[in-house]
């Protein structure tokens, strides 16, 4: 397996500006330090991913920037997530507001047991008060936007349940972009779907970092290659080594990295 | 054949014929009961039966107070019974699902449940029909609302619990408040399962007849008056099946049809709307 025959030249951009900082971060599931002081930026309107084989922390981290994780007790962040000059982890930050702000998208598809388009309408009208026809035309945006709209445009009324797992992936991704986030966190977005609904995703990641900051977790290092500017890689814990993609995989500092993009390990 | 495997089909075959003799001897008595009960509730089946008030011994009459009774109570149960059931279960497994207090609701629930009927009539007697002096179909619907309390809290909180995380977190990530995630998603996720339990809750006190001896009493008469003595089917049965005139014991048979039918239809009910819900 060779990552680098796979890699597209990363598009520079020199304007970037820091979106999120995460600094000093650690991460405690009970008595168990998942994460150990962190340091990592992601840039604004760029991809980020994070790679690492299983039980890394990866997804950890991930979880701590919407602090989705604050839905479950005996788990703890210590240290700072810096968003456009606010700490996310302060206590007086309503979490609620900060996953408007940061939207994520699961592992598996996840659509809500209603119709694709109140999928969507459902987290657009937690703050927003549109009438019906701006509603239809942000649910129609959001679905083209993902890709999707051309698929379902004669049944948006249909259950969501009855899309295929690409497809609701995809509603997924639309869902979230609804709301307008300005940062969107991927967790393993692709794992569970074929090939084709792969490529569809991947690409739709390439035309969403035009409006927003990605971060995704990915343990496919193909992947990380063909749509990450920037990649951070995770290695029991802790962060191994950061920086551009492409020097990230053609020429890693950490041996560790090497390994593991190799396929040594992981 | 090796000695072996001829041994352990003849194994099998005798394990086989054990269990399809055992379910077989269960259906017998199932299908003699159901049997001897349609026999017997058909003869006795008429017009009247849903239009005459319960008669006097000898005299001709139905069952109408006694069902509308029996309706009146099962309604006033279920609306006092079933918001206080979903809304504990909520709190159970969505608020304080790790709480300490869902540990102790749940394990008295679990005693609720299993607790013997008549020590529901006997504790509403004590608090209700004692201070307020007399009987009355209030008591008794409060009775069978204290029966209905636990089997909804536990299928709320068993539904909820089935509904994955991975939904809650999905909608907890669009910034949806608490409230917001659980009324707007998780109870659409688990309606079918919770229907089916409000519809078991029914079903269970349709039948039920000791809490009501206690309670809720009965009444020759016509009565719709919630403060006053009021008939349902199962004390009716109680009384005219005990009885030796066989005018009564008639209709008792007809008023057990009558019940019997109404649980099955809810239970059929229950399970297609069960059904549904999976297949969704």
């Amino acid at each position: 397996m060779n990552a680098i025959t796979t890699l597209r030249a990363p598009v520079e951009n020199p304007a970037t500006r820091e979106k999120v900082a995460i600094r000093d971060l650690s991460f405690f599931y009970g008595d168990n330090k998942a994460l150990h002081d962190i340091n990592l930026t992601a840039y604004e309107r760029q991809v980020s991913a994070l790679i690492g084989p299983s039980g890394c922390g990866k997804s950890t981290l991930l979880r701590v920037l919407n602090r989705i994780y604050a839905l479950y007790p005996n788990q703890r962040a210590e240290g700072e997530v810096w968003l456009d000059g606010e700490n996310v982890l302060d206590a007086g930050q309503d979490p609620n507001l900060l996953r408007a702000k940061v939207g994520m998208v699961f592992q598996k598809p996840t659509p809500f047991p209603m119709s694709i388009y109140e999928n969507i309408a459902f987290g657009v009208r937690l703050y927003e008060n549109l009438s019906r026809s701006e509603m239809d035309e942000r649910v129609e945006r959001a679905l083209t936007r993902a890709a999707l709209w051309d698929e379902v445009k004669d049944r948006v009324g249909a259950s969501a349940l009855g899309l295929s797992g690409g497809q609701q992936q995809r509603l997924c991704i639309a869902r979230t972009i609804a709301v307008k986030p300005e940062v969107i966190l991927l967790d393993e977005p692709t794992s569970a779907l074929d090939p084709i609904s792969t490529a569809k995703v991947e690409q739709l990641i390439d035309e969403l970092k035009r409006d927003f900051t990605i971060i995704i977790v990915t343990h496919n290092m193909q992947q990380a290659a063909r749509v990450a500017d920037r990649t951070a890689f995770f290695y029991l814990g802790k962060l191994i080594e950061e920086g551009q993609t492409s020097q990230m995989f053609s020429n890693p500092k950490d041996k560790r990295t090497l390994d593991y993009i190799t396929g040594r390990f992981g | 054949m090796s000695a072996i495997y001829a041994r352990r089909l003849n194994k099998n075959r005798i394990w086989l014929g054990l269990s399809v003799g055992a379910a077989a001897f269960g259906l017998f008595w199932l299908v003699l009961i159901l049997g001897t009960l349609i026999w017997n509730g058909l003869a006795g089946l008429s017009v009247d039966v849903f239009t005459q008030m319960t008669p006097p011994p000898g005299g001709s009459g139905g069952l109408l107070n006694a069902i509308v009774g029996s309706l009146v109570m099962t309604v006033l149960a279920v609306a006092i019974g079933t918001p206080i059931g979903v809304l504990a279960g909520t709190y159970m497994a969505e608020y304080g699902r790790y709480a300490k207090l869902t540990f102790i609701v749940r394990f008295i629930n679990d005693i609720l449940l299993s607790a013997p009927s008549i020590i529901v009539g006997l504790f509403v007697y004590e608090i209700v029909v004692v201070p307020m002096g007399h009987f009355s179909g209030l008591a008794g619907a409060l009775a069978l609302a204290v029966i209905v309390i636990p089997v909804v809290v536990r299928t709320t909180e068993d539904m909820l619990l089935l509904v994955p995380n991975t939904m809650r977190e999905a909608a907890a990530a669009l910034g949806a408040p608490r409230f917001f995630l659980i009324s707007r998603v998780i109870y659409r996720a688990a309606k079918a399962g919770i229907i089916t339990g409000i519809l078991l809750a029914i079903a269970r006190i349709s039948g039920e007849t000791a809490p009501l001896l206690f309670t809720a009493l009965n009444n020759q008469f016509w009565n719709v008056n919630l403060n006053a003595p009021t008939p349902s089917l199962p004390v009716v049965i109680f009384q005219f099946a005990l009885s030796p005139y066989e005018d009564w014991q008639r209709l008792a048979w007809t008023g057990a049809l009558i019940i019997t039918v109404a649980v099955l239809s809810l239970s059929i009910l229950a399970r297609a709307v069960t059904v549904k819900g999976v297949e969704r």
